[in-house]
């Protein structure tokens, strides 16, 4: 009797953590296959390849966790960080062969005001989100295209190199074995979990995400909350930009468009409940995890690179079933 | 008209429903004849609707007969009602606002060309003979959500009679109408009536009820206790058995006097002055008293529902002002509300919990600020809803446990705890005992006349006359939303307050 008591608490348990124990299986089970698989994925050296290559996913990340958690989208991150990481080059002085008009300023003033203009970018998404009332997914878009437009105006189809020194040194440089890049991902990976956990401002995040007509009737400003959360997504997206810029070694037009996709992708695959309210930080980490390791490992083992596209989808298309029955069945155990 | 010794045209006898052990309806018998209009009258839950809900085809599972015509039938479905000339005007109306009201009127029968395109022009002109056929004056064009809320009952009912009804069932379609539109409603009903339609009317103004229906049907407790032509009876009538005497429980019993207490010496707290609100409630004037429960009674629609979310910076008034302590308070958000020093535990729990998280998150969600300005301090939210798990006795008293697992009633009382660790200014509550058991009731008194006597100002906004009179001191009434009576150092009952309404 009390032994199948037991099992049903074991079982219910485990129905309840299925977002949490699934990415971490997958991400086990892609380890240990690629271990086995190649001989030269499992080093040091690939470790600190693979730690650099998700660090400005992870940025993008950690500001649109904010944004699934409260159950909205930022389709604009990417876009936001291509324009942001742009801007801070174009008020940089560049070389002569750059033949773009513009406007050189000391290497902190450039800084400024990128993060001052992804800070506006996500400002307009806020006032459209919760003013206006349009819905994320379509403000996000218009939003996706208005940074495009930046992008394109103020390089002009050219391309600049020359980004301000502490932007190349976080971007491109070291310190000791670790890239400055992978620290300040390690960085804004604790602070975003540190906020959602610990202070009042996260936990309102889960209440608005959880059940937002509670959250309004308990007397949280939804409003101010979703703001906040699109400008902070805008904001990490921006730095993202900025050191992907000195990461890459220039900033053009559609540099970063395969981020939207890998971010969102981290976020959910990681499980944080696309209906908002339940998953973190920690679970976006499992993502990139998830998601560095099998884009690393691919190219570690002899595989069709054209294959790597499906398999990805293939991989996102299984998190979001896992998803969607996760809610299901906390669902469940909560009725 | 009609003989009730006639099997009529519709004919129901032995109705019994029972949602999962809980009777609705226990062997009614019901008739309806041709060209009657028939009242449905009696309180929330004596199983009017669910009758209907059978007439129209909602419910199938059910004891008894129905005939139709003298037939026996069974109907399969709410489609299956239609197609045998049953209609349903619901008290939200099914209409499509962005579309004309021609089509609305056509609406799922539009007449088609070859290559089944819509034949407009048909549609038009067969729309413009039903409207003027019934005597109802609108422009064909015009977007349905443009008009009148009485002029989108008109069409709504030329709509239903459109496909085919010869039976209307119309659920509470006065609600919200001004005085000149009952007047057109109830000539088209008439008129209907002269053409040999049946009419069943639902509603709670029983005003309404005597002056269009031939004769009526009063419910009470899944029983039609009485039916009686309306030329014969009036409104003292009706309420005596709807209300039952004599055989009921205690806790029913409000039908003797129960002496009010106001407060008249004591400060006013939440002041409200000539508040208006488009289509909820209209120069609504009234304030709260500290250490006072104010009962604000109503049909459903009568504007205090809205009233009381425009007190939480939920909904905006239009016009008219709230004062708080004597000054000028600024609603603008539910936030701000909150740190003014007003709660509000609305009619349902679903509104403000959060069934997935654990149970001290759900207490401590709108004191967050005053336990840490930034940081959140898990310990003490814990300690603080343990405290509330012991004195509500909330079961099991876990404050880790999913609040989803918790029973509907232990849910109530994890939303009241919410607001009980600050003492909130004003405590607004809507509906707070609706759908509790005896006990569960008790225990709510309980802890709002002990709040009541710390000094809180209280309102308690309902649509059934008990809760008001279980838990006010004073009484305002509200019908189409205005105030129209108050309560107040005078005896009241539940038969006053109904008169009233």
């Amino acid at each position: 009797m009390s032994d199948s008591r037991t099992r049903i608490g074991v079982t219910n348990w485990l129905r309840g953590q299925l977002r949490n124990v699934a990415p971490f299986v997958t991400l086990i089970v892609l380890v240990a296959f690629f271990w086995a698989a190649s001989d030269s994925f499992a080093t040091l050296g690939n470790l600190q390849n693979i730690l650099t290559q998700i660090s400005v996913t992870g940025i993008i990340a950690v500001g649109l966790t904010f944004v699934i958690l409260c159950a909205e989208i930022d389709l604009s991150v990417a876009s936001i960080a291509n324009a942001t990481g742009i801007v801070v080059a174009y008020f940089t002085a560049q070389d002569a062969s750059v033949t773009i008009a513009n406007i050189p300023l000391a290497g902190w003033a450039a800084i400024l005001i990128a993060l001052a203009a992804c800070f506006a970018l996500g400002a307009v998404n806020a006032f459209g989100l919760t003013l206006i009332g349009i819905p994320s997914f379509i403000m996000t878009l218009a939003m996706l295209q208005i940074g495009a437009g930046i992008c394109a105006l103020l390089v002009r189809g050219q391309i600049a190199y020359t980004v301000p020194p502490l932007i190349l040194t976080l971007g491109s440089r070291s310190l000791g074995p670790v890239p400055w890049i992978v620290i300040v991902a390690a960085l804004f990976l604790l602070v975003g979990h540190i906020v959602l956990t610990y202070t009042r401002f996260g936990r309102y995040i889960y209440m608005t995400g959880g059940n937002r007509e509670a959250a309004e009737y308990s007397g949280v400003n939804v409003r101010a909350i979703l703001s906040a959360v699109m400008i902070i997504s805008a904001v990490c997206s921006g730095v993202a930009g900025m050191l992907g810029v000195a990461y890459f070694g220039s900033a053009q037009q559609n540099e970063f468009d395969t981020y939207l996709l890998d971010s969102i992708s981290a976020v959910v695959v990681g499980g944080t409940s696309l209906f908002g309210g339940q998953g973190g930080i920690g679970n976006t980490i499992i993502g990139l995890f998830v998601l560095g390791v099998l884009n690393n490992g691919l190219d570690h083992v002899n595989i069709d690179s054209f294959l790597k596209i499906l398999i990805r989808g293939l991989i996102l298309l299984a998190a979001l079933i896992i998803n969607v029955y996760a809610q299901r069945m906390r669902t469940v155990t909560a009725a | 008209m009609s003989d009730p010794t006639q099997p009529g045209l519709l004919a129901l006898s032995g109705i019994t429903k029972a949602f999962g052990g809980v009777t609705a309806l226990g062997g009614v018998d019901f008739f309806l004849a041709a060209g009657e209009i028939h009242g449905l009258v009696g309180e929330n839950g004596a199983g009017k609707s669910t009758l209907m809900k059978i007439i129209a085809g909602v419910h199938t599972d059910y004891q008894g007969e129905m005939r139709l015509d003298g037939r026996p039938v069974r109907l399969a479905s709410p489609r299956d009602a239609r197609t045998r000339g049953i209609g349903m005007v619901h008290q939200e109306l099914s209409i499509v606002p962005d579309l004309s009201v021609a089509e609305n009127v056509h609406l799922g029968v539009q007449p088609l060309q070859r290559l089944g395109l819509i034949d407009w022009r048909a549609m038009r002109r067969s729309a413009a003979a039903h409207l003027a056929n019934l005597g109802i004056d609108v422009d064909l064009r015009a977007r349905m959500g443009d008009l009148s809320l009485g002029l989108q009952q008109l069409v709504e009912v030329a709509r239903v009679l459109f496909s085919g009804a010869r039976i209307i069932i119309l659920d509470e379609p006065t609600s919200a109408l001004a005085p000149p539109e009952i007047e057109r409603l109830f000539g088209l009903l008439r008129r209907l009536r002269e053409s040999g339609k049946s009419l069943i009317f639902i509603s709670h103004f029983l005003d309404d009820v005597l002056s269009v229906c031939d004769r009526l049907t009063v419910f009470r407790n899944g029983h039609a206790v009485a039916t009686e032509t309306c030329a014969r009876i009036d409104k003292r009538w009706i309420i005596d058995r709807m209300i039952g005497t004599g055989h009921q429980e205690l806790e029913e019993s409000y039908l003797a006097d129960i002496p009010l207490r106001s407060r008249p010496g004591a400060k006013d707290v939440l002041r409200v002055d000539n508040l208006s609100r488009t289509g909820a409630y209209r120069d609504v004037s009234m304030s709260v008293r500290a250490g006072e429960v104010l009962g604000i009674y109503g049909f459903l629609g009568s504007g205090q529902l809205e009233l009381a979310r425009t007190l939480f910076g939920v909904l905006r008034a239009d016009r008219g002002s709230i004062a708080l302590d004597g000054r000028v308070a600024r609603l603008s958000s539910t936030s701000r509300a909150r740190r003014a020093g007003i709660a509000f535990l609305p009619e349902s729990r679903k509104m403000m919990l959060f069934g997935t998280e654990p149970v001290f998150k759900n207490v401590t969600i709108a004191i967050l600020g005053r336990i840490g300005r930034l940081w959140l301090r898990p310990a003490s939210e814990r300690w603080i809803a343990d405290g509330h798990v012991k004195h509500l006795h909330i079961r099991p008293p876990d404050v880790a446990r999913l609040l989803g697992t918790l029973s509907g009633g232990n849910q109530q009382k994890v939303a009241l705890a919410k607001w009980l660790t600050h003492l909130p200014r004003v405590l607004i509550l809507s509906e707070p005992t609706r759908g509790m058991d005896v006990g569960a009731k008790d225990d709510v008194v309980r802890i709002v006349r002990n709040l009541r006597d710390q000094g809180i100002a209280i309102l308690v906004v309902s649509t059934e006359p008990e809760t008001v009179l279980s838990l006010a001191d004073r009484i305002l009434v509200m019908k189409k939303g205005r105030v129209v009576r108050e309560f107040a150092d005078e005896p009241v009952s539940k038969d006053r307050l109904l008169e009233a309404a």
